[in-house]
């Protein structure tokens, strides 16, 4: 790969030196102040290279809970007769022993549904993937020495480690963890009287969400606020790399609909504890009629949906701005499209705000609102489609470099278009009758939002590894981690369209009840056992991972893959601050590959004269 | 054991890639770095080739092998009208979406082969072309299009709420079952309040709406084919979700929300089970009565398709389709919950001090029958009065007791030449002389009644015989019960 790299070392330092902006930082004595003993260095780090593997590792952390947790509920779905009575010493009175076969007790069945979902959407999916990598680039791709408030991110993490704590502590609850779905829809997450896990077990999911959206909003407001006020000289909109774009919409939308979530959760905290009857009216529960009326259980799922859908652009724009940039560096070519590519963001980002109720077509709204919402839906698929022609004609005529990198971020592309093909589906109101709650909504959110956004996720670890450790991860482990993975699970989801179009519910526990549900044991057993060697590869990545970080191939010269943008041009192991003198100036935008003949030109090169840029035009 | 066994393999396992791993990376400095990745970038670029093959193949292999089990294809097409509008607008979208899926799979991979880095290769600067992409934002826009306007359209005609149904009938969901609620001969659901939920009374149904009366709760759907229905879905306590998915079904029931949905039955279950019948899916015997094949015990199914805690995984009603006049046959052998089922003269019935007509003829009619034959009987001249009673330990007619007063009125009115004496009795509870006074004047209440209603004092006389005429056991409760009673004695015709 050296021998691509055509840049020397000595050459990027005279550019930044040449052209650079000089903010005296060298001049300042912060470097003690941040990383001077081993807890400001690595735990109450207010550096963003820092903060960014924290959000990784415990990301990571999360993402081994959720997965082991849809294994359980697995070995439910697919050997429902096997015995569990080896899981018994880890969960407990959850299992429950009759003849000596240890079956799951439905109640945490449905915890462990509850809280997969919940930390794979937020801990792992929105802090893990968006955290890390808004932290990791944003300074270093827009050339600042750090994130414009690095206490507010250092405090962004730590609430997120306490959302964690406080969720992870809800697991020993004697009545269990909350088991009312991640969408903790009232009336159910409302009365403890309905589910065991809706008392205590509801009140510490919601405190540790709120603290996760404090989390959220300080990242948010702190990666806004870099990106708009801190980009070095030259650095404007239209230089930004797609990372930026995506990180920077991403912060946005978490901005305006996370505190949304809040207001919902605020108000179900009173219908809770203070008899108050925002969600609630003419209930008979318990042998018990209650006293709260008025009510409308419709309301929470507005509030909340509105948090709910953004937040899977979210969990996706980051993930699509990884993959356009390491598509883009790994076929040497520029990122087919560049305006097109923000301005979809953009569109994708507006319509997220105006699509909420297609997850309520079936829930009682009125049929005529749906009308719009199925509209906007439909419309997202036009810029969904135009990011999808541009990352294939971004491989079209180019020189691409197989890597784990890259090799994932095809996989994403094509996760992108099989589980977003069926969202097509899902927003057509009509064919949703048939398919709303069924396994073809969960076929269809795990592809195009898990898996996608989880192969967008290894893209960039993969790419990054070198910046974040200074050592590559192993690439033999990466490849099969990826064809694993890829194969995995679409062998995990696929087969989940056909026990959707058959009409299976999903979140049963168990389909003996339904002679009609109960015809697909074999394609249960099959997924299960897909899903038991798609875990398995991610425990190799995990290996890899931690392998690398200290045995890993070292990195010998600072742009490894030959890439245009800033973060390349720090030295190999950056301290705080980034670079050591200078912050370096842009003069290009970020997708000069393969111009006029030079495999790439970075963004710190001058323009030569009579040469037009490519982005700001 | 096996634990540990399975656990040693997986790190074995482990180890041995890890090694891979870093044999691999050490060769490949060995051979030189540009060497070895245009090898692999030709490897890898194959398998994704192969990859990209083999999906599509299992893609179509997966679908043929299921295809009994997509809409509108085998069996399970879909057994109302509406629903087979929805599951060709699946199948019209299915077809784009299948044309996108296999071509773009087709280029990103045949792409990634194509274009697989090789030394000396240059890649192609092409930063945009406004024309391609203004083609490729256009054509996914006029698709989406048409798919909107024929979703819309099928959208709207299902979901509005026109009330022109045959039959309405109400699904009340609670944690984990459903009851059914069917309107009665007025064809109107009776209002329901949730506080009068009581253990007579599942639904809260409010008795003095007389359109309560006579609705009843069946065991199951029972639906005539063709006609169209509605359906009222409520809840009691948490959010359920009423799903039909043979017949492409489904709203949210909410508690104090109530929702609907409409759709026609288009086949029965008899003739559903007889097209079954021809797939091999439903020849195996069903597992539940061996001697029987699957598609013999085949039954359309109401689930629940909103999680509704632990139990939603079994909140199952039977759905069965029959043929008009089976429908018509089935209603007259259901029975109306006010009336059958305790509510009817109980704490919780306003009407219970009141008879309605259809009683207040049915009891006439059969004190008169009682009283002709006692007038035509030669020893046995006794009309036990057996609705006639009076508040504990007062003599105070119960309110209901005065329709059989009035019967008995109407009787004498009819036959004039007849006379009674009106006998109290009473238990042996208490002395002797007071049980004497007692049912006096209990008799004395009855005869001042009748002379109201305008009988002739000549004709009547009241007589307290206090417990010296027991007719059943003072030992017990309910021979004294029966002791205590108020006849009516003919003594002249």
């Amino acid at each position: 790969m050296a021998s691509i790299t055509t840049t020397k070392v000595s050459e990027t330092d005279l550019l930044i030196e040449e052209y650079g902006y000089d903010d005296h930082f060298h001049e300042h004595h912060d470097e003690d102040k941040f990383q001077s003993s081993f807890i400001t260095t690595y735990i109450f780090s207010q550096d963003h290279k820092t903060i960014a593997k924290q959000f990784l590792i415990t990301g990571m952390f999360w993402g081994v809970m959720g997965a082991m947790m849809s294994l359980v509920f697995r070995m439910q779905l697919g050997f429902p007769e096997e015995s569990l009575m080896w899981l018994k010493p880890v969960l407990g009175k959850w299992i429950t022993v009759a003849d000596g076969v240890g079956t799951l007790a439905p109640e945490f069945y449905y915890a462990l549904v509850t809280i997969h979902g919940t930390v794979i959407v937020f801990f792992v999916l929105t802090a893990g993937l968006s955290g890390t990598f808004s932290n990791l680039l944003i300074p270093l791709q827009v050339g600042a020495r750090d994130m414009a408030s690095p206490l507010l991110n250092m405090l962004s993490y730590w609430f997120f480690f306490l959302a964690g704590a406080i969720m992870f502590a809800s697991l020993f609850l004697s009545t269990g963890p909350f088991s009312g779905g991640w969408t903790a829809y009232p009336p159910l997450s409302a009365l403890p009287q309905a589910s065991a896990g809706s008392g205590a077990g509801m009140t510490m999911w919601t405190v540790s969400l709120v603290f996760f959206v404090v989390s959220v909003l300080l990242g948010g407001i702190n990666y806004v606020t870099t990106v708009l006020n801190l980009r070095t000289k030259g650095m404007t909109m239209w230089r930004l790399p797609l990372t930026i774009w995506a990180f920077f919409i991403t912060a946005i939308l978490g901005i305006l609909s996370f505190p949304v979530l809040v207001s919902a959760f605020f108000l179900l905290v009173c219908d809770r504890a203070l008899q108050t009857s925002f969600f609630l009216s003419e209930i008979f529960i318990g042998g018990q009629a209650l006293e709260h009326v008025g009510g409308s259980p419709i309301l929470y799922q507005h509030l909340f949906w509105f948090l709910g859908h953004p937040e899977v652009y979210i969990i996706i724009l980051p993930a699509m701005g990884i993959v356009s940039e390491v598509l883009s560096v790994h076929s040497r070519k520029p990122i087919f499209g560049y305006r097109a590519m923000v301005y979809s963001i953009l569109a994708i980002a507006f319509l997220s705000f105006i699509v909420w109720a297609h997850h309520m077509f079936m829930s009682g709204v009125n049929p005529f609102i749906s009308n719009f919402f199925v509209i906007f839906t439909l419309i997202i698929a036009v810029p969904s489609a135009v990011k999808v022609f541009n990352w294939i004609a971004t491989l079209y005529g180019g020189n691409i470099r197989f890597n784990a990198a890259s090799l994932f971020g095809i996989g994403f592309v094509s996760m992108f278009i099989s589980g977003g093909l069926t969202g097509i589906f899902l927003g057509n109101s009509a064919i949703d009758i048939q398919m709303h709650d069924t396994y073809f909504v969960v076929a269809h959110f795990h592809i195009v939002m898990g898996v996608a956004a989880f192969f967008g996720m290894f893209a960039g670890v993969y790419h990054w590894f070198p910046k974040m450790y200074a050592r590559f991860m192993n690439e033999t482990l990466g490849r099969i981690h990826f064809w694993g993975t890829l194969i995995g699970a679409y062998a995990v989801f696929w087969p989940m369209h056909y026990l959707g179009m058959a009409g299976v519910p999903r979140r049963y526990y168990s389909f003996d009840t339904f002679e009609n549900f109960s015809h697909f044991a074999n394609i249960n057993k099959f997924i299960t056992v897909a899903a038991v060697v798609v875990f398995a590869l991610q425990v190799l990545f995990i290996i890899n991972f931690f392998y690398s970080i200290w045995k890993g191939k070292k990195v010998t010269t600072r742009n490894p893959c030959g890439a245009t943008t800033l973060e390349w041009t720090t030295p190999i192991e950056a301290g705080h601050g980034n670079w050591p003198g200078k912050i370096p100036a842009v003069q290009r935008w970020a997708y000069d590959y393969g111009k006029d003949g030079k495999d790439f030109i970075p963004q710190i090169v001058p323009l030569a004269d009579g040469e037009k840029d490519n982005g700001d035009h | 054991m096996t634990f540990l066994i399975i656990f040693l393999c997986i790190v074995l396992t482990a180890v041995v890639l890890v090694q891979l791993g870093k044999v691999t990376e050490i060769a490949r400095t060995i051979r030189g770095e540009a060497d070895a990745q245009e090898d692999l970038n030709t490897r890898q670029g194959f398998i994704g080739m192969v990859f990209m093959v083999l999906f599509m193949i299992f893609c179509l292999g997966s679908a043929w092998y299921y295809k009994n089990w997509m809409l509108g294809y085998g069996p399970h097409e879909s057994a109302s009208e509406h629903g087979g509008v929805l599951d060709s607008m699946f199948n019209i979208t299915l077809g784009f979406t299948y044309v996108v899926f296999v071509l773009t799979h087709i280029a990103l991979f045949w792409y990634a082969w194509k274009y697989r880095g090789r030394r000396g290769r240059k890649a192609l600067f092409m930063p945009h072309d406004t024309k391609l992409e203004l083609v490729w934002t256009a054509i996914p826009a006029i698709v989406m299009c048409f798919l909107v306007v024929n979703g819309l359209m099928a959208w709207n005609e299902v979901m509005g709420d026109d009330g022109d149904e045959d039959i309405e009938i109400e699904a009340t969901a609670q944690q984990f079952s459903w009851t059914i609620r069917y309107p009665g001969q007025d064809g109107k659901l009776g209002e329901k309040d949730y506080k009068s939920i009581t253990g007579l009374n599942a639904l809260g149904q409010v008795w003095t709406d007389t359109k309560n009366l006579d609705d009843f709760n069946a065991d199951k759907i029972v639906l005539p084919v063709g006609k169209k229905v509605r359906v009222r879905i409520t809840a009691k306590d948490v959010l359920h979700n009423f799903d039909l998915p043979h017949f492409r079904v489904k709203m949210d029931a909410i508690p104090g929300l109530p929702t609907y949905f409409y759709f026609t039955p288009k086949i029965t279950t008899k003739d559903y089970r007889k097209n079954l019948a021809d797939y091999p899916e439903y020849q195996a015997p069903d597992p539940n009565s061996p001697d029987k094949k699957l598609w013999e015990t085949f039954n359309f199914d109401l689930a629940c398709a909103e999680l509704c805690g632990s139990g939603h995984y079994a909140m199952k009603k039977i759905v069965e389709i029959v043929t008009e006049e089976e429908y018509e046959k089935w209603l007259t052998t259901q029975n109306s919950t006010y009336f059958t089922s305790g509510v009817r003269f109980s704490d919780e019935d306003p009407y219970k001090n009141d008879l309605f007509d259809n009683e207040d003829k049915a009891q006439a009619a059969a004190f008169k029958t009682t009283f002709e034959s006692t007038l035509l009987s030669e020893e046995d001249k006794t009309i036990i009065l057996d609705k006639v009673e009076f508040a504990f330990a007062k003599s105070e007619l119960t309110p209901l007791s005065r329709y059989q007063i009035n019967h008995l009125a109407a009787e004498l009115k009819r036959n004039p030449n007849v006379q009674i004496e009106l006998a109290g009795h009473t238990d042996n509870v208490g002395s002797d002389e007071n049980n004497l006074t007692f049912s006096e004047s209990r008799a004395n209440v009855v005869y001042n009644m009748l002379l109201q209603k305008g009988i002739d004092a000549d004709r009547m006389r009241a007589v307290g015989y206090g417990d010296r005429q027991p007719i059943g056991d003072n030992d017990t409760d309910a021979g004294r019960q029966k002791n205590r009673r108020t006849e009516a004695r003919i003594i002249a015709q």
